[in-house]
């Protein structure tokens, strides 16, 4: 019993991380109408922006949200404007070109980071790494439960924007109905740049927040893309509350397939999920609460 | 035996009733009108005979055989043949290549595909845009391809949605002259038509729905002059 | 027509002649591999161009031919000739199944799943060590110590699949292709059976991408799932393959593969030793970076952006630059196929 307790509790902390990932992902898919298949390399980048923070200017990784944050928000808007925003224009067979686009971007990212630090496995360890609390005979890793609540708070913050701010009311209009929105005087373009910000920076702040935990090494991304797109799937394309949900079902599937079949098949796990989604539930989590 | 038959024919959409206990017979080498004010169900009606989803409630027999539950690409094989009210033309294909890709449905061949399609083209009046894409056709062009595309899987029933929207008198006369034409070929027609002008001078029947359900049925005089339908066209104090 | 088939007849002869003129086992390699690529651009573009199924999971159906390969000579010690013979139909079965669960889906999701697809047989690979022997592999001895019985084979191969693809093209079936993909819906209503053609379609496919897998397995010899299964190395470039040469075109993935190896091999071997050493080592990063530039200024590829790449290269300088704008935003028409 306190195994299954176990498993359940540290997959729900790490699928409230997995949840900021997603969410990040749902706009763009909103907004954009793609998967972003740099997603998991673009957290990569952040988190060697953190680790290289604490190396250089003993910066705790905490405290490096608030230089990954605004970092990768800028690279993911200039993505969007000199990358993805070209291709709209272009008419091609393959109407996919876009995906396609952030796979490069995926590759360039990882190489670009092999380049300047190598594959070398890096880590950060602070003070707080491996401490763990007690409760109830369950045991609460210290980081991870910071990065939970973290995370739980930036979700707030996310839906304070979408549903408070102009510019979060813009964002869900253009992912409702990109026509009428256009036509009620949003500047699409600008939208989709910050979306794609926006997502950029919420997959920082995980990489942020994962730092203490992981290793680091360039080809980190790539796992996390999947779980990010295997995430937006479960949770319904573009439903931000879906991701919620998504995040979390998927730390927890992982966490019990890890100790009840194998740690080796932990990945398989998540994409298995997601076939299964994809086939039996066309339209995520977020089916289940619509007739 | 009827040619065509649909028996109380029933579509539920979610919790929302599109279509309610619809029938209607049609004879073999007659225009059949279906009209009805938008939002009436007349496109449901063609979207259940070809299959693109299920009927809730009821049955619709071809030629005395039931084809509820058959594939969409079984029903063009039986005979039916239909056009959309939003055309959907094979936009980077030329005119022939989109009628060639339609007279497959008949024979196996690229000499007879590409005969058979010049022969439809020649009938349709459409020969002189062959070789130009489809995407570069004007509205009236595309609503002719649609027509051209269906005849040429050799219809015995072809299901008209809405051929004549859009298009300027002069190539208004043109389409019914084409319609009349198929009719003189032995085609049965079932066609859905808000210009009136379309509608009565053509068919021999007609049927009108409203909110998803019959309202009258008969030759075009007797229809026009059925306060029912007068109401739901014009509003109750025109009745 | 007769032009066509006098230049046809050239190219067979300098392909066939070409072992003979060039006796560097290099250059032969690269010749084998950049065949190899027209079979796997080429059948992409039969699935993604012609029938618009956007596969992202082209490596599924090369590691499935590897792996078909490379277990009948390993566990049952079989001859490469029965692995060679045997990898397409277990290449096709494997289509089968990938088409029976992904086929429900239309347009992104169907590239999202195929993306599943691919990861999950990659992991399966890794983890069935018991038949694949996991991450170490497996290593055959090769049939032949010379380059060239590889080189008729791929060459073999690669003209076996292009003839099918014209003909195919060129039939009933590249009709129904083409609706296929311009209108899922109008194909049905005009009589297509579109899930019966899209699993056609899959199934010739992944018979000549597992038939090229099979092939790699013998010709190289050792696989493992990193290689065989690699989402960017093998789904990606056959994508990048048959763009760069141009989708929906005949002759287009032929043309990108060559194109493809020849970049690749150029920056691998540092500009052929002319560069600093560190320019090997970014070869991964140059194929991003390849990625990145072809879809934004090629995305019609060489043979279907041909007309305006001639016109860049012959005008004059100012005129050269109004192409290069207009290549830019690629808004040329392609003349259709079929």
């Amino acid at each position: 019993m306190t195994v299954f307790l176990q498993t359940l509790v540290s997959g729900l902390l790490i699928g409230g991380i997995y949840a900021l990932i997603g969410m990040g992902m749902t706009l763009i898919m909103g907004v954009m109408g793609i998967i972003n298949l740099a997603h998991g390399q673009l957290m990569m980048v952040a988190m060697y922006i953190t680790y290289a923070a604490y190396t250089f200017f003993h910066l705790d990784p905490y405290l490096a949200l608030f230089v990954a944050m605004p970092g990768l928000f800028l690279l993911g808007c200039a993505i969007q404007k000199y990358l993805l925003n070209p291709l709209m224009d272009v008419e091609t067979i393959i109407p996919q070109n876009q995906v396609l686009m952030t796979v490069g971007i995926a590759i360039v990212l990882t190489e670009v980071a092999r380049f300047i630090f190598s594959s070398t496995y890096l880590s950060v360890r602070t003070g707080y790494s491996t401490k763990v609390f007690f409760l109830g005979g369950v045991s609460f890793n210290w980081p991870m439960t910071i990065a939970f609540l973290l995370a739980v708070a930036l979700t707030v913050a996310l839906f304070w924007f979408l549903l408070k701010t102009d510019l979060g009311r813009s964002i869900r209009a253009v992912a409702q109905d990109k026509e009428a929105a256009v036509l009620m005087g949003v500047n699409s373009r600008r939208i989709t740049i910050i979306t794609y910000g926006l997502g950029a920076g919420l997959v920082a702040a995980a990489g942020c927040l994962l730092i203490p935990i992981f290793y680091l090494f360039p080809d980190i991304g790539r796992p996390f893309t999947t779980k990010a797109f295997v995430i937006t799937i479960l949770g319904g394309m573009g439903s931000t509350v879906g991701a919620i949900f998504g995040g979390l079902t998927l730390g927890i599937a992982e966490s019990l397939g890890a100790t009840y079949i194998g740690m080796s098949y932990k990945e398989m796990v998540g994409l298995i999920i997601f076939l299964m989604v994809l086939i039996f539930l066309p339209g995520g989590l977020k089916r289940l609460t619509k007739v | 035996m009827a040619f065509f038959e649909a028996r109380e024919v029933g579509k539920t959409f979610g919790g929302l009733k599109a279509l309610s206990d619809v029938s209607f017979t049609v004879n073999q080498g007659e225009i059949f009108g279906l009209i009805g004010p938008n939002g009436a169900g007349k496109t449901t009606i063609f979207n259940l005979i070809n299959q693109f989803y299920p009927m809730t409630t009821g049955d619709i027999l071809f030629k005395g055989k039931s084809i509820k539950g058959m594939k969409t690409h079984r029903i063009c094989h039986l005979g039916i043949g239909r056009t959309f009210q939003v055309v959907k033309p094979l936009k980077r294909l030329t005119v022939l290549e989109n009628v060639m890709a339609s007279a497959f449905c008949r024979v196996n061949t690229f000499k007879e595909a590409r005969e058979l399609a010049l022969e439809t083209l020649e009938f349709c009046n459409l020969m002189s845009e062959k070789d130009k894409p489809a995407k570069s056709l004007p509205i009236a062009g595309r609503k002719r391809l649609e027509i051209t595309r269906a005849l040429a899987t050799k219809p015995e029933l072809l299901l008209l949605d809405e051929t004549a929207a859009g298009l300027n008198p002069a190539e208004l006369d043109e389409a019914i002259e084409l319609i009349l034409k198929m009719r003189d070929r032995g085609i049965t027609i079932i066609i859905i038509e808000h210009l009136m002008k379309v509608i009565m001078t053509i068919s021999h029947r007609i049927h009108c729905i409203n909110y998803g359900r019959t309202i009258a049925e008969g030759t075009p005089g007797e229809v026009a002059n059925n306060p029912e339908v007068i109401e739901a066209y014009l509003g109750e104090s025109y009745a | 027509m007769k032009r066509n088939q006098i230049i046809n007849a050239l190219l067979a002869l300098v392909f066939l002649l070409f072992p003979l003129a060039v006796t560097s086992d290099y250059y032969r390699h690269l010749a084998i591999l950049a065949l190899m690529w027209v079979v796997i651009g080429g059948s992409w573009n039969l699935l993604a161009g012609y029938t618009g199924q956007i596969s992202f999971g082209h490596a599924i159906f090369f590691g499935t031919g590897a792996y078909a390969a490379g277990i009948l000579a390993d566990k049952l010690g079989l001859s490469a000739w029965w692995g060679l013979a045997l990898g397409g139909p277990a290449a096709v079965l494997m289509g089968l199944i990938i088409g029976f669960i992904c086929f429900r889906l239309r347009g992104p999701y169907f590239a999202l799943a195929t993306i599943a697809a691919g990861e999950i047989c990659r992991l399966i690979a890794v983890n069935w060590e018991s038949m694949t022997n996991g991450m170490v592999g497996i290593l055959l001895i090769q049939s032949f110590r010379s380059k060239v019985p590889y080189y008729y084979l791929a060459l073999a191969l690669a003209g076996a699949s292009l003839l099918v693809f014209s003909r195919a093209m060129k039939s009933k079936w590249g009709f129904y292709f083409v609706s296929i993909r311009e209108d899922q819906d109008a194909a049905e209503s005009l009589g297509i059976n579109a899930s019966l053609y899209k699993n056609l379609s899959l199934a010739i496919s992944a018979f000549f991408t597992g038939t090229t897998g099979a092939f790699y397995m013998n010709y190289m010899a050792f696989i493992d799932p990193e290689v065989v299964f690699s989402l960017p190395y093998i789904s990606i470039m056959a994508i990048l393959v048959a763009i760069i040469g141009g989708v929906a075109t005949i002759w287009g993935p032929a043309v990108g593969a060559f194109i493809m190896v020849g970049i690749q091999e150029t920056f691998r071997s540092a500009i052929f030793g002319l560069a600093p050493k560190w320019v090997s080592q970014s070869h991964a990063l140059v194929f991003g970076l390849m990625v990145i530039f072809v879809i934004l200024y090629l995305a019609n590829g060489v043979v279907g952006d041909w007309p305006k790449i001639k016109r860049l290269l012959v005008r004059s300088p100012k005129t050269g630059d109004a192409a290069w704008l207009s290549l830019k935003r690629g808004k040329s028409e392609r003349p259709s196929e079929g």
